[in-house]
């Protein structure tokens, strides 16, 4: 197995404070855009979205 | 023609049909029809011809022809890695791949079916050449019912007990009965994976079992055998929608999930109980040493 296999693309979420660094956030006002964003991003990016709580989601590459 | 014409005539057909009966292709569609098969016929011809042509040269007292015999062990050696070569590039493209270990217990199989068939015909003409063509029958018989025995190789159902289990969300978490598969965040993906999943749990007879369940290569063979005869509901571009199967670290049992385009539980149970058990995934944990001394079961 190589050493890196999985790692986040992006992260969506609601609350500014939760999510900091290198990869992509996209800050939304409400759970419905996050929804959204989140739908297409998955799309794109081809990793998974996965939700942590109610207020975030990490798009990670498998 | 001489002595040997009739002989070795029949050791190599003989050789060749066992060959054929071995190369099933079945719901793997592996070997692929026609070509890939002409293929390992052709390997098993000249597997036939190796076994047979020893026999005269050891009448003959021509041993160094016997040397011949470590070629056909570099030959076949090489029908391994022409296996294992093809099946990895091709895994790349399968919506869900066979994974390592399968295609490594395949190439396997190839290999030693072809020693399987020397063999075969190395006795058979054998068998005529010192007896009759009539001892040589039945020698051909019985090369070919033990050949038949080590192609058959035991299934998942004798290690373990199937059952259907729902799947559940719990927040973002997939549950199949209480093992945890995955993160899934995306609402519409949950409810197409509600919509589509089929959950099984295959609880092990043993500790053997145990130990050769939670090999991840035994576990891709597993998913990787329901999407073949069911069908998978995935596609590119879709890392959500995929079958995975996890352990319950607490008693060894194994959640399994699928995507199956039929779902039709009792025919995924019988599926599943079909899938072979690999070789390379077998683990006996009650025969070390130290597990037999201590009583494990």
């Amino acid at each position: 197995m190589s050493a890196l296999e999985k790692y986040i693309l992006a992260i969506i979420t609601t609350d500014q404070t939760k999510a900091a660094g290198g990869t992509a956030i996209f800050v939304c006002k409400t759970q419905e855009e996050m929804h959204f964003y989140a739908r297409n991003l998955e799309a794109i990016l081809d990793g998974i979205a996965h939700g942590i709580g109610d207020d975030m989601y990490v798009i990670v590459k498998h | 023609m001489n002595e040997y014409t009739m002989p070795v005539l029949f050791g190599v057909i003989v050789g060749v049909l066992t060959r054929l009966h071995m190369l099933k292709t079945d719901y793997r569609q592996y070997p692929t029809y026609l070509h890939g098969k002409i293929i390992h016929v052709a390997l098993g011809f000249i597997a036939a011809g190796l076994g047979t042509v020893a026999v005269p040269s050891i009448m003959e007292e021509d041993f160094t022809a016997i040397t011949f015999l470590t070629l056909a062990a570099s030959q076949f050696r090489d029908v391994r890695n022409m296996e294992r070569n093809t099946l990895t590039v091709l895994d790349d493209y399968e919506l869900v791949p066979r994974g390592k270990t399968y295609i490594e217990g395949i190439a396997i199989a190839f290999e030693s079916r072809n020693y399987l068939v020397i063999f075969t015909s190395l006795f058979t003409t054998f068998a005529y050449l010192v007896v009759n063509i009539y001892v040589a029958l039945i020698v051909g018989v019985i090369c070919y019912l033990i050949s038949r025995k080590l192609m058959s190789g035991s299934r998942i159902k004798d290690l373990v007990e199937i059952e259907h289990a729902e799947i559940r969300f719990e927040g973002a978490g997939l549950y199949v009965d209480n093992i945890y598969i995955m993160n899934i965040g995306i609402p519409e993906k949950q409810k197409a994976i509600l919509n589509y999943g089929m959950g099984f749990v295959l609880t092990p007879k043993n500790s053997n079992a145990k130990m050769t369940i939670a090999n991840l290569g035994q576990r891709q063979a597993i998913l990787h055998d329901v999407s073949t005869a069911l069908g998978v509901f995935r596609d590119s571009g879709e890392p959500a929608l995929v079958p995975l199967a996890k352990r319950d670290l607490d008693d060894g049992r194994l959640g399994v999930f699928v995507l199956p385009q039929e779902r039709d539980v009792e025919r995924a149970i019988r599926v599943i109980g079909e899938v072979p058990t690999l070789e390379n995934a077998i683990r006996m944990p009650t025969e070390a040493k130290a597990n037999r001394q201590g009583g494990v079961k």
